[in-house]
């Protein structure tokens, strides 16, 4: 058994692609849920609409990938629009029901094969994102090493990016929950009759909140698909949105750096378990497969029923996350 | 794992059962091996569709087969990767031929997960139609026949999904908890009918107990589904039990309950996808049969005796809930929870009742919807139906549940008349977002606020 194999591939992990692009994705559905209380189930919707406003603009429009940015935050924005303006106004469970049909209706029309001049159908999208690696200061193909992390040169100048933008976003985030803004955000989370009472319009801050959410969904769902070099409909699934949640609970919704964390933890724990089970020693590699027809295939399952069973385990017995507090946001808040 | 072990018993079971049911069985889906397989049919000048026998399909280097008269066929291969499939052009009755007569090699890629099914669209000179049905859809073809044949099929689709919806509304009703898990409840019910079909009541027990196996053979698809209905509502009452009782008396909230339901619905996905394998099966009775005609539209008896007994069941129910006690308490729950506790009315025991009762349902939908493919994330497919369903029909309803169900299957149906049928599960989203903007409280809910 490799340990020394299965540490380096865990702190790679840390602070590796999926990491940055999960915390981000969860600082917009900390937005939402964490600072507002909107019940998001369609985060991988939003994630989706950055990942074809590049594609599509390169793809079907032929334009440069650089104005294909703009549309990332456009389709987002859009998109926010058509989800929130029937459910906002209603109970919070009603968000939730719009948004998971949505993420899903989403993924089936890129994949369908009426849009594939528009998105590429089912084989999607690739060779767009060359414009981002032509400025890329490290050679694409080489290894780098930094301590105990070992990237290529290509993840080495996502990972820049990434996590430059990440820490803006979420700088941005803090400051924006500081002001007036933020802090009716807040309020309208903690009781909106009282907000509308006080004067403030809780559909009107409840729908920017929702769109600045999505975009920054939008911009992870963008980092995705610019480090994989291919937009897939089928990434796009409902499980990632529910990952995200995961993460976000494991961070504790409602405090600024808890996506972060959360996504750190989460990534490092199945790193180091998916690489432990692969790794284990012929012996009881074989008990194993015996009793419980453990396979390659069955391992990479096995992450699916840890976030199942994670989250429900979260929701049922620390709804305020592990770091969270229950002062600032919990779960079972609203 | 028992799956693994019985597959060669399992293919002498399908076939026995064929043959004593008569049942044209897709014995092409049923083996372990990896395979290239799909069904060659055109739609005659009528819109019908027919089937193509004896026409020469090959993978270079791994051998061939000929259509059957289902059209069906199906190439073994050594394992995943990708192959290069012909058809032989030659072999194809007259006046049939492929709709683009460049592509009669086609490309596939074969994963480990199992068969992959791959289309050769035809297309008959006489009518100039398209092969496909599915992309026939697209040219708006909009005969009186092909209206009501579409009609018959969202009837069909809305009978079994009101049959799964009327759990999800009263369990919403009774506890105010949208429970995301019931996907899993009907995938379940799939899954039940398919073990006990398949493997038997003998090999249930013996998978139950963990032994390896002593399997038995399989009981007849109808025992299946009486057997699987009982597990639903086992799986029911379990879950309630266990899970959402608990969290009733702790005072998890709603929402953190709704997120739990989640997180239930994902980790019995991947348990039923760790146990059942990504691949297609079909039942081994009634996996396909021929369409009868009348008035103009086709049906096969399997498909007719699955609605006569979904509507007799849906019957049921309604007399059930206005005539008898339990169903009752069940609607006086469901319409105030305070009041019917007061009146005396056992509010834990009703919801385990509604538990119970729901989950039986959704595994008999769930039986009927594996018709077409016993799938280990069926249920997650039709989710989204169902939601809007149980939302255009008024959340917490047990009679809005089965219009807003009938309502979805027949709009999904019609809208291929004008979309693309690979979109068609579009309309229910469409359908969700109108029902929430002009009626939120859904056709029979009660005005009351929602907001």
């Amino acid at each position: 058994m490799d340990w020394g194999f299965i540490i380096e591939r865990t702190f790679s992990a840390m602070i590796g692609p999926e990491v940055m692009i999960y915390a981000l994705a969860a600082v917009g559905l900390n937005v939402h849920f964490g600072y507002t209380g909107l019940m998001n189930f369609g985060q991988v919707g939003f994630m989706a609409a950055g990942a074809y406003g590049v594609g599509v603009t390169v793809f079907w429009l032929n334009w440069s990938f650089w104005i294909g940015l703009v549309f990332v935050f456009v389709y987002a924005a859009v998109l926010a629009l058509l989800l929130g303006i029937p459910t906002l106004r209603l109970r919070a469970d009603y968000l939730g029901l719009v948004t998971i049909a949505a993420s899903e209706t989403i993924r089936l029309l890129a994949r369908s094969r009426v849009m594939k001049p528009v998105t590429g159908g089912v084989e999607g999208i690739d060779k767009f994102a060359e414009p981002f690696y032509n400025l890329s200061p490290f050679e694409l193909g080489k290894f780098y090493s930094f301590g105990p992390f070992k990237y290529l040169g290509r993840d080495v100048w996502v990972l820049m990016v990434g996590w430059t933008l990440l820490i803006l976003v979420t700088l941005m985030v803090q400051q924006l929950m500081r002001s007036p803004w933020g802090r009716t955000l807040r309020a309208i989370r903690e009781d909106e009759d009282a907000a509308r009472a006080l004067g403030k319009n809780a559909y009107f801050f409840k729908m920017q909140s929702l769109m600045l959410g999505g975009m920054i969904g939008a911009l992870a769902g963008l980092i995705q698909v610019i480090q994989k070099s291919s937009v897939q409909a089928d990434t796009f699934n409902p499980v990632i949105t529910f990952t995200i949640w995961t993460i976000l609970i494991i961070g504790g919704p409602g405090r600024v750096w808890s996506p972060i964390i959360g996504s750190s933890i989460y990534w490092s724990l199945i790193v180091f378990v998916e690489n432990t089970l692969r790794q284990l020693p012929a012996g009881a590699r074989d008990t194993l497969r015996d009793t419980v027809e453990l396979s390659d295939f069955n391992i990479g399952m096995l992450r699916f029923m840890l976030v199942g069973g994670g989250l429900l385990l979260l929701a049922r017995f620390r709804p305020q996350g592990i770091f969270g507090s229950r002062e600032e946001m919990a779960l079972d808040r609203r | 794992m028992p799956f693994t072990g019985v597959r060669s018993s399992f293919l002498v079971v399908v076939a026995a059962l064929g043959v004593l049911a008569g049942a044209q069985s897709a014995s092409a889906q049923v083996s372990d091996d990896l395979g290239v397989i799909g069904q060659l049919q055109y739609q005659d000048a009528n819109g019908v569709k027919v089937f193509v026998e004896g026409v020469d399909l090959s993978i270079d280097d791994v051998g061939g087969a000929t259509t059957d008269k289902d059209g069906s066929f199906r190439i073994e291969v050594e394992g995943p990767g990708e192959y290069t499939i012909n058809i032989d052009v030659a072999t194809l009755p007259t006046g049939i031929s492929l709709r683009d007569p460049e592509r009669s090699s086609l490309q596939v890629t074969v994963s480990e997960n199992g068969d992959q099914r791959i289309i050769f669209p035809l297309v008959s000179s006489e009518s100039g139609a398209v092969a496909n049905a599915a992309s026939s859809a697209s040219e708006g073809n909009w005969s009186v026949r092909r209206v009501s044949q579409l009609t018959l099929e969202g009837i069909k689709l809305g009978l079994y999904l009101a049959m799964a919806a009327i759990g999800l509304s009263l369990i919403f009703g009774t506890t105010g908890l949208v429970n995301f898990a019931h996907a899993e409840l009907i995938t379940w019910g799939t899954l039940m009918a398919y073990f006990f079909n398949i493997y038997g009541l003998v090999g249930f027990l013996g998978f139950m107990s963990g032994w390896p196996a002593p399997f038995g053979e399989g009981v007849n698809f109808i025992v299946a589904t009486v057997l699987s209905m009982v597990m639903g509502g086992v799986l029911g009452y379990v879950l309630n039990r266990v899970v959402f009782r608990t969290a009733r008396n702790s005072g998890v909230s709603l929402l953190a309950q709704m997120v739990m339901t989640i997180g239930l619905s994902i980790f019995l996905r991947y348990v039923y996808l760790y146990f059942f394998g990504g691949r297609y099966r079909s039942y081994g009775q009634y996996a396909s049969q021929r369409a009868n005609s009348f008035l103009g539209m086709e049906l096969t008896t399997r498909d007719a005796t699955a609605m006569l007994v979904s509507v007799v069941v849906l019957v049921a129910v309604g007399v059930g809930l206005t005539r008898t006690r339990m169903g009752r308490a069940m609607r006086a729950v469901s319409d105030n929870k305070d009041l019917a506790e007061s009146s005396g009315i056992d509010v834990e025991k009703v919801i385990s009742q509604v538990w119970i009762f729901g989950g039986a349902l959704a595994a008999l939908a769930g039986t009927f919807f594996g018709f077409d493919q016993v799938k280990w994330d069926l249920g997650t497919r039709i989710l989204l139906l169902i939601f809007a369903a149980v939302t255009l029909g008024g959340l917490g309803t047990a009679f809005g549940a089965l219009v807003g169900a009938l309502i979805v299957g027949i709009a999904i149906n019609w809208s291929t008349l004008v979309i693309d049928s690979e979109l068609k599960n579009m309309t229910a989203l469409v359908v969700l977002i109108f029902a929430l903007l002009l009626r939120p409280q859904g056709i029979l809910g009660k005005k009351q606020r929602i907001g």
